[in-house]
């Protein structure tokens, strides 16, 4: 008889979840007639983000100390439940915005897939050995290549997918070699384990960090590997970008900060600065580039590599506050992340054609809740006050400065200077001109009704704000989830 | 409470405005409506407030974000009632001007002078650093979207470089924020300490230079003010001006005596530099607006030699022209906007003798003017004399520089009310322009009479601002 790992179902239950919720998109899409399918299949999706949530948010409050599970592959604390969280409730706001989305076919599929992500991620967080975490990383992102060529009738949609293939193919055979690298110079795969096998100044171990870094720095889209970002970004549906540039951005910033700070508290001297470089290096190129876009979804993929970057600062804090303040960070980043998007993919559905900043022309008088959303959401990007996004600012510079990195503060404060330049431009398109100087006209006629874009829109944007109001509540979990590491 | 109460009132009532579909006339007159309720609860406040006492009043704290010493903590000392009051009142002429006016797209435009008025109340009460900061950056929301969207011909370019130069003020002065914070342990300003270290305060000073503007940070003004419709112009000059001030009064000089000590001669000598120089531009200016846009920096140049004089008559001064100088500028920039109206422009080319057949506006712009220019015994000649006897003490030049400054200031509001009444009718006045109608009137007329009253009564302000009337050692001492 052979020993079996005790499982500890109920840690497992948010992956499982959005698990179950995938098979059951994929038997829609079989079983039901083709009429019922995109309700359906869309109703089980929302259903499974929201089971995954709650369950989540259970696991979160049940769980006071970490625990391993499954011979010690996977952890359950309360970082990885608060990501859960996080993810969850944006794969569920994603389903909102994918619901209209114009598609003849496929929607269990699509579906299907975007809960399969989301198990993956959801997964991914909890991972505690170098096998887990690239089981988590290569499953969530097979869907995502698949998602981004799901609309194949789209020029540039295959294009993107297959960029994204290779690049992130590349980006998973560097995290997995230094992962065998790790593992030669240790001979352990546990996060902890690694910690307390290593020894001193091994060239291998350094290599093999210097690559883990390297290939999750791909997913993150921090700079400089970040090439495939706005060209993914642009070719994607634009609801799978939404899901892209929030969750994969969360799970990935996460895993980071558990990686380097459980399995390499050792080279800490040498992974922030490492961390800090990749920092300044996205947050400079991010926001550079940025200036430069006339399409909105890719201006808002450079803007997310600079997003990168303020989240890059946070981790090469490398305390205790600094995992805080990513945590509190990525609750309005992913909310205006997912909500400008979503205004994106509104103005794309009502034109027909790929939105750019002229395309917006005069959307915020047309549509007041779209224009308000968009331009708080620009306004949070860029850090203003009455938005969320001052206080992830605000947390992560002061994160930086306890840590002794002030000279982090000022790059970030001249980044936010840059960045100013592309959000206002475009809150100035939405309000200083108007459609009808430019001549835009609705592709089919009135626009589309999408109730379920707006609720999407109109929780983006209580977040975006209420994160604003109710910073401490937020602050105060993400401390509790940053206590599980061992600072 | 009370001090919340007046924060949101605006607040809430720009978002009742914003979201009531009522008819053009209707939003317009509910803002108004809420902008005079904005200044009976002033009132309401004031007469609660205890000037013989003088410490932070009104005070409410409320914990916002623990972790880091964040809180809600508002309150006011005498001084920054008196802006207050004066924001409170500036507003609702302003408000009222734009009902008047009839503006395009009213619900949001009226929703979004409510939104400024009650971000410039919150910013002089804040109690709290990140909460200044807050209220501070939050004024260039409303700003941006109503100089780019109702401004004139070039607004694109005016919100640009508005919205560039007190960025960049206001980012350094976050990163002064989290330095300042978070090596204090705490963001309230009743608890914090002092520091020494001049690069944080640096960031302060900059910020609110930029924001007052005083040279050579003033890059952003002359297109600002030429482009925004006019009663924003009136705002941005008359009240979000004063949110420099207060910083300098409230932050920059009691966190940070060290490094105030080390630069108050730079400070001063710009300071001089933009009174001389301002007042200059103000005289070269060919239009109305120019005029009173580069008055308004020197006069900012001015009350910065008083708070740097930091001594008491300076300080005094400095509050007493701040109050007295937001009613100036805000019934000029009104008066000039009746002009244009009546005109189709405010170039002086095109403008003159006015005054005949018109003799309700040659007798209020006048008026104004001449407490504009300080002649004895107005509030602003008052302001002028306790900053000349104040920044006396720190050399006599800087006194010859103040005296200087009232004379071109005699020059150019002379300029501007001869270019505009007298002479001889210029090609842009009709002889069906109307005489200033009612309306107008009931707009200009209470700031001009409370002009009168502090004219009468300066020592109503000067001598209530700080506790005990000894502004130089409660600032000294860090308003404890």
């Amino acid at each position: 008889m052979i020993d079996t790992p005790k499982v500890d179902w109920f840690a497992l239950s948010p992956t499982l979840a959005l698990l179950g919720a995938s098979g059951v998109a994929l038997m829609i899409a079989v079983l039901l007639p083709p009429w019922m399918r995109r309700g359906a299949s869309a109703a089980t999706a929302f259903l499974g983000f929201a089971v995954a949530a709650v369950l989540a948010g259970l696991v979160f409050a049940e769980t006071r100390t970490p625990a391993s599970l499954i011979a010690e592959s996977m952890t359950r604390d309360r970082l990885a439940a608060l990501a859960q969280v996080i993810l969850a409730v944006t794969g569920g706001v994603v389903v909102l915005v994918s619901w209209a989305e114009r598609r003849r076919a496929g929607h269990g599929e699509y579906y299907a897939l975007l809960t399969a992500a989301g198990a993956g991620m959801v997964f991914f967080v909890g991972a505690e050995n170098l096998m887990t975490l690239f089981l988590g990383l290569e499953w969530f992102s097979l869907c995502l290549y698949v998602l981004v060529a799901f609309d194949t009738d789209r020029a540039g949609s295959l294009e993107a997918s297959l960029k994204y293939l290779i690049v992130g193919g590349f980006g998973s055979a560097v995290l997995l070699f230094g992962s065998a690298l790790v593992y030669g110079a240790t001979g352990e795969i546990g996060f902890s384990q690694i910690a307390g096998a290593a020894a001193g100044d091994d060239a291998f171990l350094l290599a093999g960090l210097a690559m883990i870094l390297a290939g999750l720095a791909f997913k993150v889209s921090a700079a400089p590997f970040h090439m495939w970002t706005p060209d993914v970004y642009e070719g994607a549906p634009t609801s799978v970008t939404a899901f892209m540039s929030a969750a994969t951005k969360t799970a990935a910033m996460v895993v980071a900060f558990r990686v380097l700070v459980t399995a390499f508290p050792e080279e800490s001297e040498i992974w922030t600065i490492a961390v800090a470089v990749l920092a300044c290096v996205s947050l400079a190129w991010g926001n550079l580039a940025a200036l430069a876009q006339r399409d909105l979804k890719r201006l808002l993929a450079y803007s997310s590599i600079s997003h990168a970057g303020f989240l890059l600062i946070a981790v090469a804090a490398g305390s205790e506050r600094g995992l805080e303040a990513l945590l509190f960070y990525l609750v309005p980043y992913s909310a205006m992340s997912v909500g400008s998007f979503a205004v994106v993919a509104a103005r794309e559905r009502e034109l027909g054609r790929a939105v750019t900043l002229e395309s917006l022309a005069g959307l915020g008088w047309e549509r007041p809740l779209y224009g308000v959303a968009m331009w708080v959401f620009m306004l949070g990007f860029a850090g203003f006050p009455l938005t969320g996004g001052l206080f992830g600012k605000l947390f992560v510079f002061s994160a930086a400065y306890d840590a002794g990195d002030w000279w982090l503060v000022l790059v970030g404060v001249a980044a936010t200077m840059i960045s100013l330049a592309y959000y206002l431009n475009v809150v100035r398109w939405l309000y200083m001109r108007s459609g009808a100087e430019l001549r835009l006209a609705p592709a089919g006629g009135s626009p589309p009704y999408d109730p379920a874009l707006a609720v999407a829109v109109a929780a983006s944007l209580v977040v975006t704000v209420g994160s604003f109001f109710a910073a401490q509540p937020i602050l105060d979990l993400a401390a509790d989830a940053a206590s599980s590491l061992p600072f | 409470m009370l001090t919340t109460f007046l924060i949101l009132l605006p607040l809430v009532g720009a978002l009742v405005v914003a979201s009531l579909p009522l008819p053009r006339t209707a939003t317009a007159g509910l803002a108004f409506l809420v902008a005079l309720m904005e200044v009976g609860l002033w009132i309401v406040a004031a007469l609660q407030f205890d000037f013989d006492d003088g410490g932070l009043q009104l005070g409410t704290t409320r914990e916002w974000v623990e972790s880091l010493g964040i809180s809600y903590s508002v309150g006011f000392y005498g001084f920054s009632l008196w802006l207050a009051g004066v924001t409170v009142v500036v507003s609702a002429a302003a408000i009222g001007y734009a009902l008047w006016a009839g503006r395009d797209r009213p619900r949001a435009y009226h929703a979004l002078l409510l939104f400024l008025s009650g971000a410039v109340v919150a910013t002089f009460a804040a109690q709290d650093l990140l909460l200044f900061y807050v209220s501070f950056e939050a004024m260039l929301i409303p700003l941006y979207v109503l100089v780019g969207v109702w401004g004139g011909a070039r607004r694109l370019a005016a919100t640009l470089t508005l919205v560039v130069y007190t960025m960049v003020g206001s980012l350094l002065m976050l990163a002064s924020v989290v330095a300042f914070g978070v090596s204090q342990g705490t963001f309230s300003l009743l608890e914090s300490g002092t520091s020494d270290n001049p690069w944080i305060f640096l960031g302060f000073a900059v910020a609110f230079a930029i924001k007052a503007p005083l040279f050579p940070f003033h890059g952003w003004l002359p297109l600002a003010y030429r482009e925004a419709p006019v009663e924003v112009s009136a705002l941005l000059s008359a009240i979000v001006s004063k949110a420099a001030i207060y910083g300098f009064l409230r932050i920059a000089l009691p966190k940070f005596p060290e490094p105030v000590d080390d630069l108050t001669v730079l400070i001063l000598v710009l300071s001089a530099a933009g009174l001389v120089y301002g007042s200059l531009l103000a005289f070269r200016a060919p239009d109305l607006r120019g005029i009173v846009a580069y008055s308004s920096m020197a006069q900012m140049g001015l009350i910065m030699l008083g708070v740097f004089a930091l001594n008491d008559l300076g300080l005094d001064g400095a509050v007493l022209q701040s109050v007295a100088h937001a009613l100036v500028s805000a019934s000029m920039f009104l008066l000039v906007g009746m002009v244009e109206r009546r005109c189709g422009t405010g170039e002086l080319d095109g403008l003159g003798g006015m005054a005949r057949g018109r003799p309700l506006l040659a007798t209020v712009l006048i008026t104004a003017g001449v407490i504009a220019l300080a002649v004895p015994g107005s509030a602003t000649f008052a302001g002028e004399f306790l900053i000349m006897a104040g920044v006396y003490d720190e050399g006599w030049g800087y006194a010859a520089i103040v005296a200087l400054g009232i004379v071109l200031a005699a020059m150019y509001t002379l300029r501007l009310i001869s270019a505009v009444l007298h002479v001889r009718p210029g090609p842009a006045v009709r002889d069906e322009a109307l005489d200033l109608r009612p309306g107008e009137l009931a707009l200009v007329l209470p700031l001009v009479a409370c002009l009168l009253v502090l004219s009468a009564w300066p020592a109503l302000v000067s001598q209530s601002s700080f506790p005990d009337d000894r502004p130089a050692q409660v600032i000294a001492e860090g308003f404890r």
